[in-house]
């Protein structure tokens, strides 16, 4: 039973941990980035779409992320180029997002989509207990693992991660030093999208295959609190994933044997571990300063 | 689909209004009818459902009907706006769906006095242009607790609530004596999602169930989920508000299909032709307001029982809520032969004997 409590975890906590590590990029450039539920719920209903009328998952996932990109596109072009406010960008992406999505998906409702399987390695996933779990779940698991190591490589081993903080840290050096911000960001933001778009396409080809209205019911916001809960660092990004996951599906698990504890109270206890959380880190002021980037939301428009 | 049915009510209408030329029938202008969903209209389940009945307004009335809708609309102070703007708007008729729009309807209703308000699944009706409505789901959740009891190895069915309110109460319970009229000794487990719609949190709370043991899943909330994760570990559910049995070929036993249409164009021609009156009506099996999805995938034995108690429901022969049934903690609450009346039912606040579960308050 734990075997399947864990992995059920997994489930729960992967979609997050791409959808905030895209946003993590984003605000390590400097861009915050509201409309990570938009980008998400156009990625759900494009790799549904895609993958019921081709037959092909995988042609779903990879049109999730496109679309998702391409929809990280328009906020870059309103915020980076016209230098329009973040947050009102950000916020209405997510509405417009919410609004096509259902438009879009009209036609798909009730129908049930694919499934995109999980991974069987012959001998290995049918080890005892840790089979399942490590070389048994679907490949999206594997690849948000990647994701989350070839991000931390890249901000912090690399010549081009350096660039991106600079950028994030202070645009104005940045662009002193010869870095083209706005290019830079408009990757960054990019990538988020691209994130978002394949967390997306995690809810309906793996978590539930189907499509519904509103499906990421909230998840996009919980992937941003996320970033801020790691304070930017990739690893801690996956901590805070699983811890909220966990304690989603413990409370269930809870609830399903019994414990007299209200269920209003263990429904909000993610939230809450999420807040302690948030309250120890930041208690060491210097280090969150350390991290937080600090041109994060401030408009850049390059001297001529 | 939706073209051809609207082309189809417009000849008829057209048909109509030639059969009735030279009558006395004005052509004032059409009943604005507005409606206000809790979920988004493709939530397959209840908000769909309403939508449904929408559709069949429209389809019926024809040009004698303009409507509108809000979906995806946040139970308390967002409520309250999005009715006021309605009744503003020049609704007619306000149909707010879910029980979490009570108090908001009431209130928009003393501020609009010739606007008719009707509020599913409550029970005040402050204003005199306030009625209510709902439908006796608990009917069907009953035959579906005999359908568990007979179906499940364990002898443990899986409950996934939304809210711990009467309306979810209810359901359970009946759910349970259903069960019990087969094996007194069955259980129920109940998971609280504390929501109406989440497609991944029904999702986990299913795995949850199933891990715990359960080998029958049954919902109270809005989205297919729950039957897609039972489908896939390989145990039977029941579909909630719409037949969902395109997400489980294989594991939907029945489903509880909310029917509001013919309820919503009754009251939207009685506005129409000024005949409007504050109700409280509350109609199951027998007035056709809940229908039970066919009895899929059990042995034909199983099929005959279900069938029966669905008779025997509708013919008003036996009521759900028929004594003796204790509380909970075992004190007596009907005694024998007794039925339970519909003021206590829709307060419903405690559990009866075999639910195994606490209560939320």
């Amino acid at each position: 039973m734990l075997e399947s409590i864990l992995i059920t975890i997994a489930t729960a906590a992967t979609p997050l941990l791409i959808a905030a590590m895209g946003e993590l990029v984003v605000e390590r450039s400097g861009v915050l980035n509201l409309g990570v539920e938009g980008m998400m719920i156009m990625g759900a209903i494009t790799g549904f779409a895609v993958a019921l009328t081709t037959g092909s998952v995988w042609l779903g996932v990879f049109a999730a992320i496109l679309v998702g990109a391409a929809f990280a596109l328009i906020f870059g072009f309103l915020t980076l180029s016209l230098v329009t406010n973040q947050v009102a960008t950000g916020l209405a992406l997510t509405l417009f997002g919410l609004g096509l999505s259902g438009m879009l998906g009209e036609g798909f409702v009730g129908r049930p989509g694919l499934r995109l399987g999980r991974i069987d390695i012959p001998f290995l996933s049918d080890l005892p207990f840790v089979g399942r779990l490590l070389f048994g779940q679907d490949p999206l698991f594997y690849v948000s693992l990647l994701l989350t190591a070839a991000v931390a490589y890249f901000l912090f081993a690399t010549r081009a991660g350096l660039m991106l903080r600079a950028v994030g840290d202070n645009h104005t050096s940045a662009h002193a030093q010869g870095i083209n911000v706005v290019a830079v960001r408009y990757l960054a933001v990019m990538f988020g999208g691209a994130c978002a778009g394949l967390a997306g396409a995690y809810l309906s080809l793996v978590y539930t295959p189907q499509w519904v209205e509103n499906m990421t019911a909230g998840r996009g916001w919980i992937a941003l609190a996320l970033v801020v809960f790691a304070s930017w660092r990739p690893w801690r990004v996956v901590a805070g994933a699983y811890l909220f996951g966990g304690v989603t599906i413990g409370q269930l698990h809870a609830q399903a044997l019994g414990v007299a504890i209200p269920s209003q109270l263990l429904s909000s206890l993610p939230y809450l571990a999420t807040i302690a959380v948030l309250v120890i880190i930041s208690r060491n002021r210097r280090l969150t300063m350390m991290n937080t980037p600090a041109s994060l939301g401030r408009p850049f428009v390059p001297e001529r | 689909m939706r073209t051809k049915t609207t082309f189809l009510a417009l000849t008829a209408a057209a048909a109509l209004g030639l059969a009735a030329a030279g009558t006395a029938e004005a052509q004032d202008d059409p009943t604005k009818a507005c409606w206000i969903y809790v979920g988004p209209i493709g939530d397959f389940g209840w908000s769909y459902q309403h939508h449904q009945g929408l559709l069949q307004v429209e389809e019926e009335l024809g040009d004698a009907v303009e409507t509108a809708y809000l979906e995806s609309v946040p139970e308390g102070a967002d409520a309250e706006r999005a009715i006021e703007r309605f009744a503003r708007s020049g609704c007619d008729i306000i149909f707010t769906t879910s029980f979490g729009y009570m108090d908001p309807t009431n209130k928009v209703a003393a501020k609009f006095p010739d606007v008719k308000f009707e509020h599913a699944t409550g029970y005040k009706r402050e204003h005199p242009n306030v009625a209510t409505y709902n439908s006796r789901f608990h009917e069907g959740r009953y035959i579906q607790g005999v359908i568990a009891a007979k179906m499940s190895e364990a002898g443990v069915a899986g409950y996934i609530g939304s809210f711990p309110i009467p309306e979810v109460v209810m359901g359970i319970n009946a759910f349970v004596l259903g069960a019990q009229s087969v094996n007194p000794d069955f259980k129920v487990k109940v998971v609280w999602a504390n929501t109406w719609f989440d497609p991944g949190k029904e999702a986990d709370a299913a795995k949850a169930l199933i891990d715990q043991g359960v080998d029958i899943m049954t919902q109270h909330t809005d989205s297919t989920a729950p039957m897609q994760v039972a489908a896939e570990r390989g145990i039977k559910a029941f579909g909630q508000a719409s037949d969902m049995i395109e997400f489980g070929p294989e594991t939907q036993l029945t489903a509880i299909v909310d029917d509001w249409g013919p309820y919503y164009v009754e009251r939207v021609k009685a506005v129409r032709e000024g005949t409007w009156e504050q109700i409280d009506i509350w109609a199951g099996l027998a007035e056709g307001h809940v229908v039970m999805a066919p009895y899929t995938n059990m042995p034909d034995d199983v099929k005959a029982l279900a069938e029966e108690t669905e008779e025997k429901i509708r013919s008003g022969e036996f009521d759900p809520f028929t004594g003796p049934i204790n509380k909970q903690d075992g004190t007596p609450w009907l005694a024998e032969g007794e039925v339970a009346d519909d003021g206590t039912l829709l307060g419903m606040n405690f559990y009866v004997e075999g639910v195994d579960d606490q209560l939320p308050n």
